[in-house]
């Protein structure tokens, strides 16, 4: 114990290691991995996002130009923006809030009809 | 005298860990002790069937809640050498920052828990805070706390910047400077030792004899480290394994101890020699056959066996993880002690259960 006196007297002189958390969050980190933003407009439905995701929580389909996201199963893991061609799905940096039901988000792109034979 | 049966956990207040524990005592000394696992099986290496083999990085990454990367760098190996590919120089280093900044966090984690399971919240708090800055550092770098997810069969997906260099440097000279100021706490005060001199003994013939791995291993004088196999960037890093010869829960402490700061020390080698270049290289095909890898975690060896047919799927994974190893030592620490001591020994071992069952 006589130890830790001067790690007690530096703890007492300096402030709480703390943050008052709801009142003052912490900003987050600039490379932080949180929410997947896609943008309808540039995303062609292929995807590749939903067959590369380990948690299988991507739905695509192309011909009603839908693209499905279950931020509840996600793991941020971040390989789906990482594999999609066209840029179009965006990782933020920002945490998904907590939340009383779980809700999927869904994206409305174009829809791209089956060419005809 | 009468003997009795006590059994210890899976659900204990000192103990996190769902380890069962059959304790044969008479009065409140210990004469056996038998473990009984299986309460947190998840059937991680199953999940084979039923994702890619690039996909199962994201999976075992969640083997531990604590040394992710380390696993998934494991299972990154045993792929490369199957695929017959070698991550870039730059990717091998990055992998060794990462993998010293989880034996940091991991083993602060543990020594914080070791005082606890002792009583002594303060070190416990003191520990922790030091941890955080760690934390931060793998969410500033690799932007998450703990599974950072930062690999990937070929090499790795995240990059440190010049910017991320200083910052990892500037919080490690804090990070050394209060892990050593707590060194007299956790080395010498009279409490410590009282509760971990002499407690928990294990020979090194014993930890030879029953396999044990890590510090545990370590701690009973026998210099094994996997890292002296030189994977990844090790062999380009100067190192010398932390041995203790007490063989009890103090040593296997103050090999943990030691090591946080050797693991600091690791990590500014590695900033300082970090070449430039790729991340990684492209991992195609679909391999078939046979592999095995062998990385040092905190807590000791970690083992990956995959077998591929040829498919996108694997045939077989299996990890041995360290404390299973470290289990059946357990049962020769254990007797002879009072009953209290019962929790500080068991921790010594630094049981990772869930590891242990996948
Ligand atoms: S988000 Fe990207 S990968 Fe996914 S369907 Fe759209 S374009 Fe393809
Ligand atoms: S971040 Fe990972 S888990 Fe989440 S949707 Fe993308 S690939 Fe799937």
């Amino acid at each position: 114990m006589p130890f830790m006196l001067p790690s007690i007297l530096r703890n007492v002189f300096s402030g709480p290691a703390t943050r008052p958390y709801p009142a003052n969050p912490r900003q987050p980190f600039a490379d932080a991995r949180g929410e997947l933003v896609n943008d309808p407009e540039t995303c062609i439905f292929c995807s590749i996002c939903a067959k590369k995701c380990p948690s299988q929580c991507l739905a695509v389909d192309k011909e009603l130009g839908t693209w499905e996201w279950d931020p509840f199963a996600c793991v941020y893991c971040g390989v789906c923006a990482e594999a999609c061609p066209t840029k179009s799905l965006r990782q933020t940096n920002v945490r998904r809030a907590v939340a009383r039901d779980k809700q999927s988000v869904a994206v409305q792109g174009q829809p791209k009809p089956k060419k005809s034979p | 005298m009468k003997t009795s049966i006590l059994p210890f956990g899976p659900q204990h207040p000192v103990l996190p860990e769902p380890i069962h524990l059959s304790l044969t005592i008479e009065n409140e000394t210990v004469l056996e002790a038998r473990p009984a696992l299986g309460y947190v099986h998840r059937g991680l290496e199953n999940l084979v069937a039923a994702r890619d083999m690039h996909q199962m990085v994201q999976v075992v990454e969640r083997v531990c809640g604590i040394c992710s990367m380390i696993h998934a760098m494991c299972y990154c190996q045993a792929l490369e050498e199957m695929l017959d590919i070698q991550a870039p120089p730059r990717a091998e280093y990055l992998r060794v920052i990462w993998s010293e900044l989880h034996r940091i966090h991991s083993h602060l984690l543990w020594l914080g828990l070791f005082a606890d399971a002792m009583g002594f919240e303060s070190l416990f708090m003191q520990l922790w805070k030091i941890r955080e800055r760690v934390m931060d550092i793998n969410e500033a770098t690799a932007g998450n706390r703990v599974i950072v997810s930062v690999n990937v069969v070929g090499g790795v997906r995240r990059d440190i910047d010049e910017d991320q260099v200083a910052m990892i440097e500037k919080e490690l000279v804090t990070v050394e400077r209060e892990v050593k100021q707590l060194s007299l706490t956790l080395l010498t005060d009279f409490t410590v030792k009282k509760r971990t001199k002499g407690k928990g003994v294990l020979t090194r013939e014993q930890a030879l004899e029953l396999g044990a791995a890590g510090p545990t291993l370590r701690g009973s004088g026998v210099a094994q480290d996997m890292r002296q196999l030189g994977y990844a960037a090790f062999k380009d890093l100067d190192f010398e394994p932390v041995v203790e010869t007490g063989g009890d829960s103090w040593a296997r402490a103050a090999v943990r101890f030691k090591e946080t700061l050797q693991s600091v020390d690791l990590v500014r080698q590695a900033l300082a020699g970090l070449p430039q270049g790729d991340l990684a290289v492209k991992a195609k095909g679909k391999p078939e056959g046979e592999a095995t890898a062998r990385v040092e975690q905190p807590r000791g060896e970690v083992l990956y066996y995959i077998k591929a047919n040829g498919t996108k799927h694997l045939d077989r994974l299996r990890i041995r993880t360290p404390t299973f190893a470290n289990i059946p030592p357990l049962t020769v620490m254990l007797p002879g002690l009072e009953l209290a001591d019962v929790p500080v020994v068991v921790l010594s071992i630094d049981p990772c259960i869930s590891c242990t069952e996948r």
